[in-house]
């Protein structure tokens, strides 16, 4: 029963976005949102009900499809691989897609484009569900290219706008160069293990134990660069620090996108490509700190920049970098349950915010501003609570999700006793104090204070139609509910790892999430008490002293500045790489291409034959007495020579 | 024909050729040299194919085979026919034109 359910899980999507995408001139508007966001809603529930199956009864469903590639000894099938780690990223993905459907009926619908839109959105979706149900490194690319292809088309969806076309195109380029890597990371997992499937290459990681190679002269341990190199791929696709640059510019796309594909879904596919090669990498110790390193750099870093940022969709971009962070560094702790726990999490709060930030930005006609923004809380009620709701769930304060799914990780950090844990806990908690205060901040200045929208358009300010509105409550149940009922009723942190039915592996024993339920209460509530303090820092900075940003900006300006201009990363790229790469392309085009290439290559043989030929065509200049005469002329000449060889 | 072999200090074989060989080099001069109309190249070629059977007729009576003689009758018969078309393509190419000038011939260059 299951193994149909879940194949059609896969094609309801698939059959959504073709049938749509194929037809998106010819069926209207209402048939495409109906049809795509029912097909989606049915793929959801079935989504549950393999959930129950594989989770709760605790089956591992694998269905082979057909041979894909079938090339001596590299032989990769097309097939369907469900474990507890697939099942609940299915529920993610498959809930939050619907969601974002529903939504869009509502925040697209003056749009010209409504079907193409959806098919974009259900083709995603297809992706995203390829990603998460295969069962090897290829298929997994496949699905891994395939999101980020949807990821450009809708981000550029409103091609019109200039700025939109940039940013796709950035995505775009940003998250190649981290595929590079991933790539060199499958290919070299071929070499090694002479294949790609899942289940060989975990069964034999433990061979590469100790093994060493040398590139070019330097050691490495074969499992850490190979991990490296994986490690390297989600950071770009999950916007990591260096890699990151992509994610805030994705916000030019329409909200709902950035809401299911920039927040809930395809962001976190590099946390769960690290959570299914868990194997691999529990015995790749360097990498797995470089991933907690760069977690816990990302997560402070991002969650500074989002304190000053003034655009209310990039203000929760920068907190979604910052939140990735925190999965990774989790994953680098090797606590992947709370990793997970917090990506479920993470999308159910992170969405809701977005959607919630989305129906702000229509009941303003499309003001990002947030400081063009103010008092709104009275017009919008219902947009309000769920921001809060959503923002407490981010803050990780109890009972709302993120308060089980953060601590967790904070508190694995802690408890993992390394040099690099206790940095990424303390990193950790700093980012969660500014998580809070960014939070708040955009709260107050949002909905709170005195009113700075225009006349003209605060008497057009209204809560959104039922069909925004349904999605934003769903989400609301998620980001509230998710936390409890992952930790008591699914048990996603326990220790004897129940839950994941050996499709994650921790090698430590005990492994660390049996040393977090050993932690001091001091250690298990500093994340809450720095989130607080975060909270009533925002709150005296906005409510009760509002002059004192002003006079901090102006104390530390340099700070405010750096953190404004987002640590100039992108000037620096611009500068280091951008600059650069145009200069070489411009000379590679103008110089190397048409003069070399095509001046050497066919242009030249061209004007060589072109010339030759007027030389000849003079000859043939038509008179018959030149004729004559050359005919002679031969004649003699030929005459001569045969009396000359053979007289 | 005894005056040929015999009386060496009159007329000889090599006069002949010399003759021929003015002949068919005059012809070939009309044909190159002549810009004027085809009649004339066609009276060259003329000329040339008579230089040629001198030739023959020379070699004929200097070798004593009658055959170069026989062939020399063919030629003249196939010099008329070869005149014969040359004029009626004249005669097609005048009332096509309304010229027979050979500068004007050259619709054929490159």
């Amino acid at each position: 029963m299951v193994k149909p359910m879940i194949v059609y899980i896969l094609l309801l999507p698939l059959i959504a976005a073709v049938f749509t995408g194929l037809l998106c001139k010819k069926v209207s508007n209402y048939f495409a949102q109906i049809f795509n966001s029912s097909l989606l809603a049915i793929s959801a529930l079935l989504s549950l009900f393999v959930f129950h199956d594989i989770v709760i009864v605790g089956k591992v469903l694998q269905i082979d499809l057909f041979n894909w590639i079938d090339l001596g000894n590299f032989t990769i099938k097309w097939s369907i691989y469900a474990d507890s780690l697939t099942a609940i990223m299915l529920v993610v993905v498959t809930i939050i897609s619907s969601i974002v459907h529903v939504y869009s009926i509502g925040y697209m619908h003056d749009d010209p484009n409504v079907p193409k839109f959806m098919a974009y959105l259900s083709l995603f979706t297809f992706f995203m569900l390829m990603l998460i149900t295969s069962n090897n490194l290829v298929q997994l690319f496949f699905g891994w290219e395939g999101v980020g292809l949807c990821s450009y088309l809708l981000i550029g969806f409103w091609y019109q706008k200039q700025s939109a076309c940039d940013a796709a195109v950035k995505a775009f380029v940003v998250n190649r160069v981290g595929d590079i890597f991933f790539a060199i990371g499958i290919l070299s997992i071929f070499f090694m293990f002479d294949s790609v499937a899942f289940d060989y290459i975990f069964k034999n990681a433990a061979i590469y134990k100790d093994h060493y190679m040398s590139i070019m002269g330097m050691r490495f341990h074969t499992l850490d660069f190979v991990c490296i190199l994986l490690f390297i791929g989600c950071m770009g696709k999950s916007a990591q620090i260096g890699l990151h640059t992509w994610l805030p510019d994705a916000m030019e796309g329409p909200t709902p996108v950035s809401a299911l594909i920039h927040a809930a879904t395809m962001v976190t596919a590099g946390v769960f490509l690290v959570a299914r090669c868990s194997p691999l990498f529990e015995y790749a110790p360097f990498a797995l700190n470089m991933i907690t390193v760069i977690g816990a750099i990302t997560c402070v870093f991002a969650a500074t920049i989002a304190m000053v940022q003034n655009d209310i969709k990039k203000i929760i971009a920068y907190s979604t970098c910052s939140q990735l962070g925190y999965m990774f560094f989790a994953c680098g702790v090797s606590a992947y349950p709370a990793a997970i726990f917090h990506l479920f999490t993470h999308a159910f709060f992170k969405a809701l915010l977005f959607l919630g930030a989305g129906s702000v930005i229509h009941a303003l006609s499309g003001e990002q501003d947030i400081n063009k923004m103010g008092g709104l809380w009275k017009k919008i009620p219902f947009t309000y609570a769920m921001m809060w709701i959503g923002s407490l769930a981010l803050c990780g304060i109890w009972p709302f999700a993120g308060y089980y799914s953060k601590d967790a990780i904070i508190e694995a950090a802690y408890a993992s006793g390394s040099e690099v844990g206790e940095y990424a806990f303390s990193m950790g908690v700093f980012a969660a104090c500014c998580t809070a205060f960014y939070s708040i901040r955009l709260l107050i200045l949002v909905f709170h204070g005195t009113s700075k929208v225009s006349a003209k358009l605060s008497k057009h300010i209204h809560e959104p139609s039922l069909t925004m509105i349904i999605p934003l409550a769903l989400l609301s149940l998620g980001a509230v509910f998710s936390g409890i009922i992952g930790d008591n009723l699914f048990h996603i942190l326990s220790p004897s790892l129940e839950f994941w039915h050996n499709s994650i592996t921790i090698l430590a024993q005990p492994n660390i999430l049996e040393k977090i339920h050993h932690l001091t209460l001091s250690v298990k509530i500093t994340p809450l008490i720095f989130g607080i303090s975060g909270m009533i820092l925002a709150y005296v900075f906005y409510i009760t002293n509002p002059k004192l940003p002003k006079l901090i900006t102006t104390r530390l300006q340099w700070l405010y500045v750096i953190l404004y201009n987002k640590y100039y990363i992108d000037e620096l790229y611009d500068v280091l790489i951008v600059h650069n790469l145009k200069r070489c392309a411009n000379y590679l085009a103008n110089i190397t291409e048409v003069k070399v290439i095509d001046g050497l290559g066919p242009n030249g043989f061209a004007s060589v034959v072109s010339k030759m030929s007027g030389y000849f065509s003079k000859i043939q200049n038509g008179y018959l007495y030149n004729y004559a005469l050359v005919m002679v002329l031969g004649f003699v000449i030929f005459l001569t020579w045969y009396v000359l060889i053979f007289a | 024909m005894q005056f040929l072999t015999n009386d060496v200090s009159s007329i000889s074989l090599i006069h002949f050729l010399f003759l021929g060989a003015i002949v068919f080099t005059i012809g070939v001069c009309g044909i190159v040299i002549n810009r004027k109309n085809i009649i004339v190249i066609l009276l060259s070629i003329e000329l040339i194919l008579l230089a040629v059977n001198i030739n023959m007729v020379a070699f004929s009576v200097y070798l004593g085979d009658l055959v170069g003689q026989i062939f020399s009758i063919f030629i003249l018969t196939v010099a008329a026919a070869e005149a014969a078309i040359g004029l009626a393509i004249l005669v097609v190419y005048f009332r096509n034109r309304g010229s027979i000038e050979v500068e004007h011939i050259n619709n054929m260059h490159g």
